[in-house]
C-alpha cells in the first residue's frame, strides 16, 4: 500500500519536473519570439547614432522621440495614417456586407441560392497572385486605379467572413424572424434590428479581424496607388526603407508606430480572436 | 422557412457582396486567362488595337525563363524546408501548452500568436535590421559567444532560410491555435484508458494524440504549402529576390514581371502555371491523406 502511494508521489514529482522543463523550454522560446518586437521598440527611441554603435546599446541611452516626429514632420506619416484610418473605416462596410450576404444564404431558400454560395466558397482558392494583374487591368478600364474607391473595393468583402456568418445565422431560429414579420417589420429591419444584435459575438470578431486586416492592408494599396497621397502606412514603410535605407532608428519607428496599436487591440481582445479560430478553424 | 421564398429579399442580401467578389475574384480568372495567350502590355493597356493574340507564346516563353526556373525552385525549397518546420513549431509549442494546461501556459498562446497578427512589412523591416551584417542584432549575439558572423542575407543558400525563420516566426502561432483546438477535441477518457493501462506520458503521445490529431496536421500542412507557394512580402521587403535572384519566389517573379516591368500576359501566363502547382499539390495531398486513411 505505502510502496503504491510512494511510486505514485514519485510520479506526480516527475510530472511536476517535466511541466517545469517544458515551461522553461517554452519560455526560452517566448523570449526569441518577442525578440525582435522588443528590439524594435527599444531602437525607436534611440538617436540615429546610437545605432551605429559597436557593440549595439540593448536600452536607449539618450532616449528620444525625435524618430516619431520625423515621421510626422518630414515624412508623410500622417497622411499614411488617414489613408489606412479610411481603409479601416471601409473595412468595416465590408464587413456590413459580408452579414448581409451570411444572413441572406442562412435564412432564405432561393432559386440557385446553393449554387451562389459554392461559387462564394470556391473563390476562397483563387490565389492572389492570379488576380492581382487583371483586377489591375479591371480597375483601369473602370478608371479607378490610383483612386481610393480602386484601393478600397477589392478587398472589401470575403469568401471567408460570408462562410462564418452564414454559419452563425444559421442557428437564429426561424420562429423569431417570423415573428417579427408578422409584426409588419421589413426584411431588412428584421436583419438589422433583430439578426445583426443577436449576432454580436460573432461581429466582434470579425470586427476585430476587419480592423486588423484593414490596418494592415498592403498588397491593393502597393498595386493599385501610383501616387504618394494614397500610400497607407504599410506601403509608405516600404518607401521610407528604400529612401532612408540607413536611418535604422527611423525605420524602427515606423515599424513600431505600426506595430503597437495592433499589439494593444491583440492582448486586448486575444480571448475572442483565439476562440473564433479555436471554433471557426476546425470545423 | 418553408419552400422557396419569392420575395427578391434575399437577392437584395447577398447582391452586394456577390457583386464585389464576381469583379474581383471571379471575372479576374477569365480576364487572366485571357490575357495570358496575349501580348498585353502598357501599349496594349492604352489602347486595345495595339493587344494580339500569340497562343501558347507566353506559357513556352516563362517555362523557358531562366529566372522563372530560378523562382519555382526557390519556392519548393521555400516548400521542402518551410512546411516541415512550421509543422513541428507549432505542433510541439502546442502539445507543451496543452499539456502545461494552466493559466502561465495559456498566457504563451498570446505570444507566440502574436507575430501572426502583425503588419508584415513592419516585421520585414525589423527582421531586415536583426539580420544587418554590420549593426544587426543576431551577429553581435553570435559574435558574444565567440561565433562566426553569418551572412544571413549575403549568401544565396542563407538568404533564403533567413527568409523562412522570419516566415516561421509568423506562421507558427496560427498553427498553433489550430492544433491547440484539435488537442482540447480528443476525449480525456481515452488517456484514462491508457493511463490505466500503465502508458507513460510519451506514450500516450505517439499512440493517441498524434494519431487524433491526424486531421489538424493535414489541414495545417496544406495551408502552410499554399502559404510558402504564394510567399511574397518577407523576399519583396527584405532581399528583392536578391542575391542574384537567389530568394525570388513565383509570387515575386509575378509581381516583377507584372507591375514593375508591365509584361502582363507574359506575368498572367506565369501566374497559371502557379495557379496549376497549387492545385496539383492540394489534390496530391488529398490522395496521400486518403491512402493514410484506408490503412
Amino acid at each position: 500500500m505505502s510502496a503504491h502511494a510512494n511510486s505514485r508521489s514519485s510520479a506526480a514529482k516527475n510530472e511536476l519536473a517535466l511541466k517545469w522543463a517544458l515551461g522553461a523550454l517554452l519560455t526560452i522560446g517566448g523570449i526569441l519570439v518577442i525578440l525582435p518586437f522588443v528590439w524594435m521598440i527599444l531602437s525607436a527611441f534611440k538617436p540615429e547614432s546610437e545605432m551605429q554603435n559597436i557593440p549595439p546599446t540593448f536600452l536607449p541611452v539618450k532616449p528620444t522621440f525625435e524618430n516619431f516626429k520625423h515621421l510626422f514632420t518630414q515624412l508623410n506619416f500622417s497622411v499614411y495614417l488617414k489613408n489606412t484610418l479610411i481603409i479601416v473605416v471601409f473595412s468595416f462596410v465590408g464587413l456590413f456586407l459580408n452579414a448581409m450576404a451570411g444572413f441572406g444564404f442562412a435564412k432564405y431558400k432561393f432559386k440557385g441560392g446553393s449554387v451562389l454560395f459554392y461559387l462564394v466558397l470556391a473563390t476562397m482558392m483563387i490565389p492572389g497572385q492570379v488576380t492581382m494583374i487583371p483586377v489591375y487591368l479591371i480597375l483601369n478600364e473602370m478608371h479607378l486605379t490610383n483612386t481610393m474607391t480602386g484601393i478600397i473595393l477589392p478587398g472589401l468583402v470575403g469568401a471567408f467572413g460570408i462562410f462564418l456568418f452564414r454559419q452563425f445565422m444559421q442557428t437564429i431560429p426561424d420562429e423569431l424572424l417570423e415573428a417579427t414579420r408578422l409584426d409588419g417589420a421589413s426584411e431588412f429591419r428584421t436583419f438589422m434590428q433583430i439578426v445583426l444584435p443577436i449576432s454580436k459575438p460573432i461581429l466582434a470578431v470579425q470586427g476585430i479581424l476587419a480592423f486588423i486586416a484593414g490596418w494592415n492592408s498592403f498588397i491593393w494599396p502597393l498595386i493599385i496607388a501610383n501616387d504618394e497621397k494614397l500610400y497607407t502606412l504599410s506601403v509608405g514603410l516600404t518607401l521610407l526603407k528604400g529612401q532612408y535605407g540607413g536611418n535604422f532608428a527611423l525605420q524602427m519607428a515606423g515599424s513600431t508606430f505600426m506595430v503597437i496599436p495592433i499589439i494593444v487591440i491583440f492582448i486586448i481582445f486575444q480571448r475572442h480572436i483565439i476562440e473564433n479560430f479555436s471554433i471557426s478553424g476546425m470545423k | 422557412m418553408k419552400g422557396y421564398s419569392q420575395s427578391k429579399a434575399p437577392y437584395f442580401f447577398i447582391a452586394p457582396a456577390l457583386i464585389l467578389l464576381i469583379l474581383f475574384s471571379l471575372l479576374p480568372i477569365v480576364v487572366a486567362l485571357v490575357i495570358s495567350f496575349t501580348n498585353m502590355d502598357l501599349a496594349g493597356l492604352a489602347d486595345w488595337s495595339n493587344i494580339s493574340f500569340v497562343g501558347l507564346d507566353n506559357y513556352v516563353d516563362v517555362l523557358a525563363d531562366p529566372v522563372f526556373g530560378k523562382s519555382i525552385l526557390n519556392t519548393l525549397f521555400y516548400v521542402v524546408i518551410g512546411v516541415p518546420l512550421i509543422l513541428i513549431g507549432s505542433l510541439l509549442v502546442a502539445i507543451i501548452v496543452n499539456f502545461g494546461g494552466n493559466r502561465i501556459f495559456n498566457a504563451f498562446r498570446v505570444i507566440y500568436y502574436m507575430p501572426s497578427v502583425t503588419n508584415v512589412v513592419a516585421v520585414a523591416v525589423v527582421w531586415g535590421l536583426l539580420y544587418n551584417p554590420v549593426f544587426g542584432l543576431l551577429n553581435f549575439l553570435l559574435d558574444s559567444v565567440h561565433l562566426s558572423a553569418v551572412p544571413w542575407l549575403q549568401d544565396p543558400i542563407m538568404a533564403k532560410i533567413s527568409l523562412i525563420i522570419m516566415g516561421a516566426w509568423r506562421g507558427i502561432g496560427l498553427n498553433m491555435i489550430i492544433f491547440i483546438a484539435a488537442l482540447q477535441g480528443i476525449p480525456r477518457s481515452y488517456y484514462e484508458a491508457a493511463q490505466l493501462d500503465g502508458a507513460g506520458n510519451f506514450k500516450q503521445l505517439i499512440h493517441i494524440t498524434l494519431p487524433m490529431l491526424r486531421f489538424a496536421v493535414f489541414f495545417v500542412s496544406i495551408t502552410t504549402m499554399i502559404g510558402w507557394l504564394q510567399f511574397f512580402e518577407e523576399p519583396f521587403i527584405m532581399t528583392d529576390g536578391g542575391p542574384l535572384d537567389s530568394t525570388t519566389s513565383v509570387a515575386l517573379f509575378i509581381y516583377h514581371n507584372g507591375f514593375q516591368l508591365s509584361h502582363f500576359g507574359y506575368s498572367a501566363a506565369g501566374s497559371f502555371v502557379l495557379f496549376f502547382a497549387i492545385i496539383l499539390v492540394t489534390l496530391l495531398q488529398f490522395k496521400l491523406q486518403g491512402k493514410d486513411t484506408d490503412l
